[in-house]
């Protein structure tokens, strides 16, 4: 490799040379100046070029030999794959487990409430004297009923509960699901920058982008910390104010 | 078994915690207490009347299975029942968590009525010694 003060001070040499020669009218020695200039840059980008192609051959070949990065290509980043979809599974399995809870309780806890309400109304006349005896035996009947029945329903809601309860079991396995993902996603980050940077490529800054033929692109649940959340609406209200604003 | 009894609940996801906690409320232990992982549990096994502990595998700092070590070695907490609750299912790690002492293993995603079935039996199996 050609020390870079050595060049310049030989390429100084040579152009005081070459302009002593133009003015001194010498073509010959001019051309053969000129030619010879040529060629020593000529030569020290060839060195340049091939320590490159050096560089860029011996990772390559350590990207065959590392036996990580074969691991990751034929096991794990299909693993990740996996790993993800088992995710969209479990969350929209405990969604669902939650939802039929709800769906199950809420009529029950209406009706507990409807009863109540006509029950108490009816007790509270009692309670002011404005009840005939024989009103107040069917009451006490309706009453008896009403009791047997609530403590039946009222077990089958703390039923619900206790299954939306465990429904949320979710987060904490899918947690270390993700986090095994993210561990992955880092490694071959890690692998990817160092390929870039020995082929000599420099990082573009903002990712191009696509032409899907639509103006907007889908983003998917706002992920706090992520870039893409730039155009999002915080929340409903600002979703609304902007559609009426919109005519809607 | 009493229902006064103190129990530790130690897990590195907080929503694995509270739903252990509510459980165990559930079933009539109001007497709980929470770790974040096997690092911070270890002290404050050490530094009360403990009655019970149930234990995650994975956690960062110290793993499950090392604290349940940690406990048995320790000769004021050799006898602590433990119980542990984890994702991990591979024999090997069964067989490690047996060895090194549990007194049940309980396997997530699980049910209330399988934790409840697990804590009754390690009590049983402790009264009859």
């Amino acid at each position: 490799m050609i020390d870079m003060s050595e060049e310049k001070k030989y390429c100084l040499t040579q152009a005081r040379a070459l302009v002593e020669n133009l003015e001194q009218g010498n073509d010959s020695e001019v051309n053969s100046l000129i030619e010879s200039i040529a060629k020593f840059h000529e030569s020290a980008l060839f060195q340049e070029v091939g320590k490159l192609t050096r560089q860029l051959h011996e990772t390559l070949n350590n990207f065959h030999v590392d036996s990580r990065v074969e691991v990751l290509t034929k096991n794990e980043i299909p693993d990740a794959k996996e790993r993800l979809n088992y995710v969209i599974k479990i969350t929209e399995d405990s969604a669902n487990r939650t939802l039929n809870a709800v769906e199950a309780g809420l009529p029950i806890a209406e009706e507990l409430k409807d009863k109540s309400n006509i029950l108490n109304k009816k007790w509270q006349r009692f309670r002011q004297r404005e009840m005939p005896v024989e009103e107040f035996r069917e009451l006490s009947n309706e009453i008896d009923n009403y009791l047997s029945w609530s403590v039946i329903q009222s077990e089958k809601v703390r039923e619900n509960f206790s299954n939306i309860l465990m429904a949320q079991d979710f987060q904490d396995l899918t947690g270390q699901v993700i986090r095994r993902v993210i561990n992955l996603v880092q490694e071959m980050e890690g692998n990817l920058i160092d390929l870039v940077r020995v082929s000599g490529q420099r990082m573009k800054k903002e990712p191009q982008a696509e032409n899907s033929g639509s103006n907007s692109k889908a983003d998917g649940p706002r992920i706090p910390g992520c870039d893409s959340h730039k155009d999002r609406l915080s929340n409903q209200d600002d979703v609304d104010e902007l559609l009426s604003s919109l005519g809607f | 078994m009493n229902k006064d009894m103190k129990i530790l609940i130690v897990d590195d996801f907080s929503t694995m915690r509270r739903i252990i906690k509510n459980l165990m409320r559930d079933l009539g232990f109001n007497n709980t207490s929470e770790a974040d992982d096997g690092k911070t549990a270890l002290p404050i096994l050490q530094a009360g009347d403990f009655d019970f502990l149930i234990t995650d595998w994975n956690m960062p700092g110290i793993a499950g299975i090392d604290l349940i070590k940690a406990v048995r070695a320790d000769p004021r907490l050799a006898k602590l029942p433990i119980l542990m609750v984890t994702a991990e299912a591979k024999r090997e790690q069964i067989v490690e968590a047996a060895q090194a002492g549990v007194n049940g293993y309980v396997v997530k995603p699980f049910t209330a009525a399988i934790l409840k079935e697990k804590i009754d039996k390690i009590f049983e199996r402790l009264e009859t010694k």
